[in-house]
């Protein structure tokens, strides 16, 4: 018998977070956490080890019956496009714990508990193969989440969670209406792989198509059912937000690739122009916004909303490199904002402010956070040599194939990053030191160091060297196009 | 001739970037540290110097890193245009690195750990920027550079240098992460590669020449550091950084890897037959004419004599894409020994004008008036200097005027070598008025005595201002090489 590889990564961070729930002391739920979490790491990366690139088709496949009445199984498996998330959630499943290690400091075993569920729900959303267990995924990560912002967030934690419950919630029903209507037209079954290989009416690909969209839409998010995303972010606590922008804001775009591209080809491709149109928008309008922030939090929030729409745009340009870079941007954004959230988390923890009129020449009190803030800057803006420019140059190459003014549009929203993140970086780590005197900011610790470098190698190492993050993913994206365009007609 | 295979090229850029390292290292230990910049210099310098023989005889020294994505490698290719920018940056750093140590100290200026250690980062870039075989290679180490300069840059961490750091890094950045990053994302989509082919990686591309056209301007002025008008104004802003950045970086390394890119683009990523043939040669050759004159113009009208000098170099360094893109042989080899010339000469007037700084304070022309009699050896040399600007002979300036001059004639562009001559004409109305105060001048006070020469500074603008007239007299080197990059 094999190991259920894929069971055993999902299930680890539930299983540990019922058992923290017998534990009293704090730091033994701390320590206790960070075991979980880290042997879910280094499952996952004992399952990257044994990940055959060569193939497109569902690897580590694990199914037994659920209800078998309605054909729902409970069925797990990934390929090249689910493996780097999984890896993603995995990696921020141990940084979310150190990064709230001390800044939760009540309820620490109810916070745990929390981030654990979340975990198993994140990694089981992007292992699931049937529909309905997608789904019960899906929407079960609501809870956990509603749960880290309202309860362990800021001043307005309560408004902010109710705001991102409600437009999640809004989306996902149109998700059900969608899935239903699949369950119906697609052969009245859950397989995703069986749905795949449908070939369903145009009439009800577009139904579907635009019930899809919002669903998925909502949570990249997309231009103009974006605006739960900076008050989420603002409130959560800090690994809230690295969660939030690193896995959850990738779930919309896993959506599209894992139902809208293979599901709804024709339907894709007739609609692509739109969503180049939509991702332009967000591209530069999530710019224009980044750049009127004063709040740290809400300018990474909307940067977000930019460089998610360069995510989308990749997707919808249907050709290899613009897939390519999307899918390698997804895993890059998950990297570098969960990292300058996390920067921003550290900084918080210090001065208990977050607008950038109070900072000023941190890099005279801190100078090794500072560098690292740097690293995650000109990561996020896209600087040659790290891991976003390889994505940016694939996404606007294949930008530049399917459509010269939305590629115009692109190039106009990496200028406006460019622009906001400087500036931020300019106010806060030059100029006089006002707030390093105020604070007497000490540098990182041995734990915030744990937490940041392997971030910091993330960004240099696919800068330099994406190929084997491009492999993974390569047999996939190819499959994938193949689905999309043999189906969709010529490109 | 076959390629050689060699980790030399690495090892070039790698001196410098540990140079920069083992400089924060020592940060509290003074002495040793300002050893460690002369040291990697004299080193990168033999291991540049070590190349040249096989890119002399036609070769290339290659190594290939690794693969970043299909068609875009890692990768370090010497060739000839790469050794003239590389031997020309490691020569002058030695001499530059010598000169620093001299300034900071006599100024007793604060940061001075990060300041020697950007300083050696910024010729690791250079370097690696000279010996990039593709143009992702050498876009990383563009943007390196840009970034290592830039603490240079604010160095005083005064108003003025925030003001003038900001500009600098506006300009920079702006133009990489808008119009160049669509040119290369264009060309990747394009030629599905972005290395360096002899006669045009473009050359008979499946491009409509509208395309191309574009994709060509926001090359020309996406390299921002080409300063061709109007992405120009970071350069004069530039000028608040200590005078050692402004001799090798603003004179030499950052200026000159802005018309490397450019040079880049034209022979090898267009190739001479393209930009002929979408006629995009004479209309480059009308912009650069326009900054040439305009800048000069500019820099008459300048008192402080590095802003004058900043103008002058804009001016300078589109003679550089001038005879790049008149693409006639003679022309072309004009351009490109002009990056030599213009180098030697360029950094001596820097020199020259730190050392006025530290010996006197004054930094405006109007100023010095008899500083000559006091400065002898560092005015003879601003003399010196400014005639190889102007082109007169046996100075490096005159090689390069005449070749471009004959060049324009080749090509059969009379109205660029009327250019050339008004703003010989011009260089020589904003050069020549200060060596002849400085000599001549009256001044109402006498300069007093405390003013005289410091020999850690006079000694290395002797010596560069040797070269520039040595360069003159012995082109050879730089000719060689120039022939091989039009052949």
């Amino acid at each position: 018998m094999t190991i259920p590889l894929l069971g055993l990564i999902v299930f680890t961070p539930a299983v540990g977070a019922a058992a923290l729930m017998f534990v009293r002391n704090d730091d033994v739920v701390r320590w206790m956490a960070l075991g979980v979490t880290v042997l879910d790491f280094v499952l996952c990366i004992a399952m990257l080890g044994g990940f055959d690139t060569s193939t497109h088709e569902m690897q580590f496949t694990e199914t037994r019956p659920w209800v078998p009445a309605l054909g729902i199984t409970y069925t797990l498996g990934i390929d090249g496009i689910s493996a780097p998330f999984v890896f993603l959630t995995a990696l921020l499943g141990w940084i979310s714990v150190l990064a709230s290690w001390v800044a939760i400091d009540r309820k620490v075993k109810e916070f745990m508990v929390s981030l654990l569920a979340m975990q198993a729900l994140m990694l089981g959303v992007f292992c699931a193969l049937d529909l309905f267990l997608f789904y019960v995924f899906w929407e079960a990560m609501l809870i956990p989440m509603y749960l880290i912002i309202g309860v362990w967030g800021g001043d307005g934690r309560v408004y902010a969670a109710f705001k991102f419950f409600l437009y999640t919630l809004a989306g996902s029903l149109m998700f059900l209406i969608g899935i239903i209507m699949l369950y119906f037209h697609g052969g009245e079954t859950f397989d995703i792989r069986t749905l795949m290989a449908q070939d369903l009416p145009f009439q009800v690909q577009s139904w579907l198509f635009f019930a899809f969209l919002i669903a998925f839409a909502v949570k990249v998010p997309m231009v103009p059912v974006h605006t739960w995303l900076p008050d989420a972010h603002v409130q959560a606590p800090t690994a809230g937000s690295i969660i939030l922008a690193a896995v959850l804001l990738k779930m919309g775009a896993y959506g599209f690739l894992r139902f809208s591209l293979p599901m709804l080809p024709e339907a894709t491709v007739h609609y692509s122009t739109l969503m180049l149109v939509l991702s332009a928008v967000a591209i530069v309008y999530g710019g224009l916004l980044a750049l009127a922030q004063d709040d740290l939090k809400k300018l990474v929030a909307y940067s977000s909303i930019s460089h998610m729409g360069l995510v989308t745009l990749g997707i919808f340009t249907l050709n290899l490199r613009g897939l390519e870079g999307g899918i390698l941007q997804m895993f890059n954004h998950g990297v570098t904002t969960g990292a300058l959230f996390l920067s921003v988390g550290l900084i918080y923890e210090r001065t208990h402010t977050r607008s950038i009129a109070d900072y000023g020449g941190l890099m005279k009190a801190a100078p090794v956070y500072t560098a690292f803030l740097a690293l995650f800057t000109l990561s996020s803006m896209a600087l040659p040599g790290t891991n976003s420019f390889v994505g940016e140059l694939l996404v606007l190459s294949g930008a530049f194939a399917a459509n010269l003014a939305v590629g115009a549009a692109a190039v106009l929203g990496a200028l406006l990053g460019a622009a906001y993140l400087l500036r931020m970086y300019r106010k806060v780590a030059l100029g006089p030191a006002s707030i390093g005197v105020r604070f007497k900011i000490r540098d990182v610790n041995a734990r915030e160091m744990a937490a940041i470098l392997p971030l910091a190698v993330f960004v240099l190492w696919i800068g330099l060297y994406p190929k084997p993050f491009l492999e993974i993913i390569d047999a996939s994206v190819k499959h994938l196009l193949a689905q999309v365009h043999g189906k969709g007609g010529a490109q | 001739m076959d390629p050689v295979i060699s980790i030399r090229p690495l090892l070039a850029v790698a001196v410098a970037g540990l140079a920069a390292l083992a400089v924060l290292l020592l940060n509290n230990r003074e002495k040793l540290r300002d050893v460690v910049s002369p040291l990697a210099a004299i080193t990168m310098f033999a291991i540049v110097a070590s190349m040249a023989p096989t890119v002399l005889a036609g070769g290339t020294v290659d190594l290939r890193l690794f693969e970043i994505l299909p068609g875009i490698d890692f990768a370090f290719r010497v060739d000839a245009l790469g050794m003239v920018f590389a031997t020309v940056s490691s020569l002058l750093w030695i001499v530059a690195s010598i000169y620093s140590i001299g300034y900071m100290r006599h100024l007793n200026e604060h940061a001075q750990t990060r300041f020697f250690a950007c300083f050696a980062a910024s010729l690791a870039a250079a370097v690696g920027g000279a010996f990039a075989a593709n143009l992702f290679t050498l876009v990383i180490f563009y943007e390196v550079l840009s970034l290592v300069t830039y603490p240079l840059v604010y160095h005083h961490e005064d108003e003025e240098g925030w003001t003038g750091s900001r500009k600098y890094l506006v300009y920079l950045m702006g133009a990489s992460k808008s119009v160049l990053l669509a040119a290369l994302a264009l060309t990747y989509q394009i030629a599905g590669s972005l290395d360096f082919v002899a006669g045009g990686l473009l050359a008979g591309a499946n491009a409509s020449a509208p395309l191309l056209t574009v994709v060509y301007f926001c090359y020309l002025f996406g390299f921002a550091k080409a300063a061709v008008m109007p992405m120009h104004a970071w350069l004069p802003a530039a000028m608040v950084a200590p005078t050692p950045v402004s001799a090798l970086l603003h004179a030499v390394a950052v200026v000159k890897m802005g018309v490397f890119c450019v040079l880049r683009v034209v022979f090898h990523v267009f190739g001479a037959g393209l930009v002929g043939g979408l006629g995009l040669g004479i209309a480059t050759a009308y912009v650069v004419s326009f900054t040439i004159l305009m800048a000069s113009i500019y820099a008459l009208t300048r008192d402080d004599l590095k802003a004058r000098l900043a103008y002058s170099t804009v001016s300078q360094l589109s003679y550089i894409v001038l005879g790049a893109v008149l693409l006639s042989p003679a022309a072309m080899v004009g351009g490109i020994i002009h990056i030599a010339a213009h180098a030697f000469s360029k950094i001596t007037l820097f020199f020259c004008a730190g050392s006025i700084y530290c010996a006197s304070g004054k930094r405006n022309i109007s100023d010095m008036a008899g500083i000559g009699r006091r400065l002898p050896w560092t005015m003879g040399a601003f003399f010196v200097g400014s005639l190889s600007m102007i082109g007169v002979p046996p100075a490096a300036g005159f090689i390069s005027k005449w070749y471009l001059a004959l060049g324009s004639v080749e090509a059969g562009e009379t109205p660029f070598l009327i250019v050339l001559l008004i703003s010989s004409v011009l260089n020589a109305a904003y050069f020549l008025p200060v060596s002849y105060a400085a000599f001549f001048g009256t001044e109402a006070e006498e300069c007093p005595a405390t003013v005289r020469e410091i020999p850690m500074l006079t000694i290395p603008l002797v010596a560069t201002a040797i070269l520039s007239v040595a360069m003159g007299i012995f082109p050879d080197y730089f000719l060689a090489l120039a022939e091989r990059v039009v052949r």
